[in-house]
């Protein structure tokens, strides 16, 4: 964390994978400055090619959302919203009946920008790892979730099955085409003892990378910190109570989860396993029965 | 206007494309700062990820579905001593056999690796289930197909004979045992995703896709000239079926969660297919127009299935449809 210099969990040469030890990021907007040091880092140390370089208008990401060449992602929330102990006065922004900030042309402008790095999260019951039939997904020592790029036949199907929208297949003309990729926990460092690239990298330290229980006990540290000093919509995302039964790469968040398009109730889709299998059985032993009644009285 | 108040209105403009298009292309933008999000999510994003599947998915669908319940019509055919019918069938299996494969293969992003789909069984990836299922298919339709046409050719005699028959009896058999799961778990492929319009739906999926691909076997048959009335009354079975299931998707609604299923164009090719292979085959069949009702219900489980993987896409690119199942 902050101040802790060279001590920091991110700049420190570890052996969690030797010693199989479960580890976590832990993001921070509440310190992001929208850098994007951590995107580039991740791009350069993995060699993920660039997937287009548009001008989405949507403040300055101009990526857009994670994927099969975004592997971290850091979003530009504009709300129109108090931050922390802001003060605020009006903006002189256009009246405009649907916003209740500004229904009133007199009133205070409240604004705040919002930089949050996403992440493949990691998740303690991971649908991408589930329902990948090549078994080309596994879990590693350290408890992340990793694609093997040369098992991947990109059949597609872990791109469903996610329930945040992470991995994705790549698309033709672009290096290693047709396979599905997503953030690797950039497992090659974590072997050799080095910290992820984008925790490495991020000079406010808002990724922390480290152990698990360690991180989870900072993220509730933080919050009641922030929510001291008046950042009353601060909470950590991390949907334990699910089935996902929490994520590796938890956030802090400022509002609600639906703004940074988290999804507020993920579940995993093997949920959904058991009703759909009866209802196939079902009815494949209904065909059969039709099928033979059929013979027996129309024949 | 002041030169202030056009430039806020030409931003205004901007903001309004960058919100429809997702991205502004004209010249000299520059922009600071964009549009404060009035919708829920995160200036549109999708939440989860649409399908990359294409066109061969929902072919597959279709002829797995009329393949494997083709061999489930051959085994009834053989306890009824329907001869002609079983080749019929059973040819429809092979080709379908064959057929599934190829589209499957085609539709990875990476065929050549296709035989990796066979390094693990995981019973909780229905991907993987149907790999096995489609494997297990084969491995019963090529043998059964061969021993129908040896005996029906009468290429050996005597005892050699019988046991070709035994063998076919064997084979079919287990072709409708994978063919009736090759026809439904596809249902349970889309069913059990974290996209809302599918998941919402995962008891009707595998309802209308086994029930669709027997009606559609019936249908073929029929078509190439077997005009039986067991194979009638498998198509009113089934058009009666789907017909309930029209009623039925029509009341369960989940407002925004599942709405590619009612509105856009992903929701006409639903309602389109339903009502061919529901009321309008049933409606012709009741008038005896049998290839018209066959046709029908060909076409309507045709459109059906690209209609679930446009849903697939419509939905798993809402943001708000990924909330509202959440909130439901
Ligand atoms: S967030 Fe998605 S891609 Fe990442 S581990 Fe979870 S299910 Fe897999
Ligand atoms: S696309 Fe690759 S990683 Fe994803 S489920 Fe298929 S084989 Fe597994």
């Amino acid at each position: 964390m902050i101040g802790e210099g060279i001590q920091s969990s991110n700049q420190r040469r570890h052996s969690f994978v030797k010693d199989h030890v479960e580890v976590g990021f832990f993001t921070d907007p509440s310190v992001c400055i929208g850098c994007k040091a951590c995107e580039v880092a991740c791009k350069e140390w993995n060699q993920v090619p660039d997937d287009g370089f548009t001008w989405s208008g949507n403040s300055y990401d101009n990526t857009g959302h994670l994927g099969a060449s975004t592997w971290r992602h850091v979003m530009f929330l504009e709300q129109d919203r108090q931050k922390g102990n802001q003060i605020t006065g009006p903006m002189g922004l256009p009246f405009e009946p649907a916003s209740p900030a500004r229904a009133d042309p007199q009133s205070e402008d409240p604004f705040r920008w919002v930089f949050l790095s996403d992440v493949c999260k990691h998740c303690e019951e991971a649908g991408c790892l589930e329902s990948c039939p090549t078994g080309a997904i596994v879990r590693t020592e350290v408890g992340s979730v990793l694609v093997q790029n040369d098992v991947c036949n990109g059949c597609g199907y872990c791109v469903v099955s996610c329930p945040f929208g992470v991995i994705d297949r790549r698309p033709e003309p672009l290096p290693d085409a047709g396979g599905a990729f997503k953030c690797t926990f950039c497992y090659d460092r974590q072997k050799s003892g080095l910290v992820p690239a984008c925790a490495k990298v991020c000079p406010t330290e808002s990724i922390v990378f480290g152990r698990l229980d360690d991180l989870r006990a900072r993220g509730a540290q933080r919050v009641q910190q922030l929510q001291e000093s008046g950042y009353t919509d601060a909470q950590l995302y991390d949907p334990t109570e699910t089935s996902v039964r929490g994520i590796h790469a938890f956030f802090l968040i400022l509002g609600e989860p639906e703004a940074y398009g988290l999804p507020p109730k993920p579940q995993i889709p093997t949920i959904y396993l058991k009703s759909a299998w009866t209802s196939a059985f079902a009815t494949a032993i209904g065909s059969f029965i039709a099928t033979l009644l059929a013979f027996t009285f129309f024949s | 206007m002041t030169n202030d108040q056009l430039s806020e209105k030409r931003l205004d403009q901007l903001r309004e494309q960058a919100w429809k298009d997702g991205v502004v292309t004209d010249r000299g933008v520059d922009v600071a700062g964009g549009p404060i999000p009035r919708k829920p999510g995160y200036y549109g994003e999708p939440v989860v990820r649409p399908p990359v599947w294409t066109w061969e998915i929902g072919l597959y669908f279709f002829i797995g579905g009329i393949g494997g319940m083709s061999a489930v019509i051959a085994s009834a055919a053989i306890l009824f001593h329907h001869l002609d019918l079983i080749r019929a069938a059973m040819w429809l299996a092979g080709i379908a056999t064959i057929l599934s494969p190829i589209l499957l293969i085609m539709d990875l992003g990476r065929p050549r690796l296709f035989l990796n789909m066979l390094r693990v069984f995981k019973h909780q990836s229905a991907m993987s289930m149907g790999a096995w299922i489609l494997t297990g298919f084969g491995t019963c339709t090529a043998p059964g197909l061969i021993a129908v046409e040896l005996h029906f050719h009468h290429v050996f005699g005597g005892t050699m004979d019988q046991l070709v028959r035994i063998a076919a009896g064997i084979f079919v058999f287990g072709s409708a045992f994978f063919g009736t799961l090759l026809a439904t778990y596809t249902g349970v492929l889309i069913g059990a995703t974290a996209i809302p319009a599918w998941h919402l739906h995962r008891v009707l999926l595998p309802i209308h896709f086994g029930t669709a691909g027997l009606g559609s076997a019936a249908a073929w048959l029929e078509l190439i000239g077997h005009r039986i009335p067991a194979l009638n009354a498998i198509g009113y079975y089934a058009a009666a079926v789907e017909s309930a299931l029209l009623i039925w998707l029509t009341f369960n609604k989940h407002g925004a969660a599942d709405r590619a299923i009612h509105e856009h164009g992903s929701g006409w090719l639903i309602r389109i297919g339903e009502i061919l292979n529901g009321p309008l085959a049933l409606i012709l069949r009741l008038f005896g127009l049998v290839p018209f009702a066959a046709i029908s219900f060909l076409i309507g489980s045709l459109v059906s299935r690209f209609g679930w993987i446009a849903v697939g896409k419509v939905s798993g690119t809402d943001p708000e449809a990924v909330f509202a199942s959440q909130r439901l």
